[in-house]
């Protein structure tokens, strides 16, 4: 059976992992190949790297961190932020990233992901989502969350699946940072109508949110980072919770 | 370690995370797409990851098929196949309806699901394989071990004897083979954590 996978999420900036809360007040959280790698020897099914402040000049820092990344830790992980062109997704899984995701770039020239499923396969081809809701609708926000568009979360993923994405990265601006849980509703809609994966991202504050998420397959992966960088859940400890909670997970 | 060991680059697919791998295990590999290295190597490793047809094409380009194939058939030398690279060891694929290498009896499948909306095509991440039979290849790995798997098309083994590994997914697939030095695995041993890193040594010491 396949199991749910549990992801943490490694906010990258200046090659140091930061998490913010609701976007902003971003505090340290350590050096990423290490934590990648506890995180790996841990029983992280998957990593992903987001560099929130990805401009032209620190791609070449960011490719060298995947680079240290990919020597060390020997799980699937993802490299997102800034990236919007064939090339930079070729330095990057040259550089040893198993998958991209890609989001403001995606709603720009949402042509990208066609090239890019094209170019290097569906299976790598992350397309994140940041979503709030605002005004009785679910919206997609680009630049970190930061700039609201008059594009609506559910088509949009229905949009990017058709045009070759291989699985969506929501994030529910509404719900991360607060830890009061997953945004199931929303999440559990994609995941039941859409053919490829959803991973559940945004408001894991307890193991109970994991169970929540994923009893009723309304995820197919769930994604954290602060519960996992502060250490107030550990990765075997969730497995075990969930396994008590007749959710399979790879042990 | 005097084996010489060699991945071929049929450019299908990131093979540098393959060779990270062997780099961990401080075993030197060479990646090279010359046919020429393949008749002086001890073992092969066939990776892959995209469309069957054009490998195909681009094994033929390069014109590595007669040199695998001396290697594989004649000189019955190790290869393991992963992923794509498994596949392309079947008959044929319905993935543009293409002829394989044939040196296993198989046939290559389109997922045939019904539940689409619960069982994902691509079937990706990490699932459960059955062990059928002893090999050296699953020392000290347990049976019901996870590994991490990406893929649309699966193989269909015709000859029972070699199936190594079956995995459930909404049907049960052949998710490994092994016919005496022809090794093929669906999944991603250089992704599948400590259980992959074993297999991977197990066939370094095939």
């Amino acid at each position: 059976m396949l199991t749910k996978r549990i992801i943490p999420c490694l906010d990258i900036k200046d090659g140091k992992t930061v998490k913010g809360i609701n976007f902003v007040d971003l505090r340290d959280a350590g050096d990423p190949v290490e934590l990648a790698q506890i995180y790996s020897e841990q029983g992280a099914d998957e990593l992903v790297f987001l560099d929130i402040t990805a401009t032209v000049e620190k791609r070449k820092t960011l490719v060298e961190l995947v680079r240290r990344v990919a020597q060390k830790i020997n799980i699937p992980f993802t490299v997102g932020g800034g990236i919007s062109s064939k090339e930079d997704v070729s330095a990057l899984l040259n550089a040893g990233a198993d998958k991209i995701s890609i989001n403001s770039s995606a709603v720009r020239n949402p042509e990208l992901v066609n090239i890019l499923a094209n170019e290097f396969g569906s299976q790598c081809v992350v397309v994140a989502i940041d979503s709030r809701y605002v005004n009785g609708e679910h919206i997609v926000h680009v630049k970190g969350g930061r700039e609201a568009t008059s594009i609506k979360t559910i088509p949009w993923a229905h949009e990017v699946e058709e045009r070759g994405a291989g699985e969506i990265l929501l994030t529910s601006m509404d719900h991360d940072g607060t830890k009061n849980g997953f945004a199931i509703e929303l999440t559990g809609t994609l995941t039941k109508s859409l053919n490829i994966p959803v991973i559940a991202s945004g408001g894991a504050g307890n193991m109970e949110h994991f169970v929540e998420i994923f009893k009723n397959n309304d995820a197919d992966a769930a994604l954290a980072a602060s519960i996992f960088h502060f250490k107030e859940i550990g990765i075997p400890d969730l497995k075990n919770f969930l396994k008590g909670k007749n959710i399979t997970t790879r042990i | 370690m005097g084996d010489k060991i060699i991945i071929i680059d049929y450019g299908m697919g990131n093979l540098n995370s393959v060779k990270k791998k062997f780099d961990r295990l401080k075993v030197n590999v060479i990646i090279t797409s010359d046919p020429h290295e393949i008749e002086s190597a001890n073992k092969i490793v066939l990776p892959g990851v995209g469309h069957f047809k054009k490998a195909m094409e681009n094994l033929n380009n390069l014109n590595l098929i007669p040199a695998l194939n001396k290697f594989t058939l004649i000189d019955k030398k190790p290869i393991l196949g992963i992923c794509l690279g498994m596949q392309l060891m079947a008959n044929n694929s319905e993935e543009g309806n293409c002829e394989g290498l044939g040196w296993i009896d198989a046939n290559v499948v389109n997922f045939s699901i019904s539940n689409k909306l619960r069982y994902k095509v691509p079937h990706m991440g990490w699932n459960q394989v059955h062990i059928n039979k002893e090999s050296l290849l699953m020392k000290e790995i347990g049976s019901q071990s996870e590994f991490y798997f990406v893929h649309s098309y699966h193989f269909i083994a015709n000859q029972k004897s070699d199936i190594l590994n079956e995995t459930d997914f909404e049907y049960k697939f052949t998710s490994a083979v092994e016919k005496d030095n022809i090794y093929g695995v669906q999944y991603h041993p250089e992704k599948s954590h400590e259980t992959g890193e074993q297999l991977l040594k197990n066939f370094i010491n095939l």
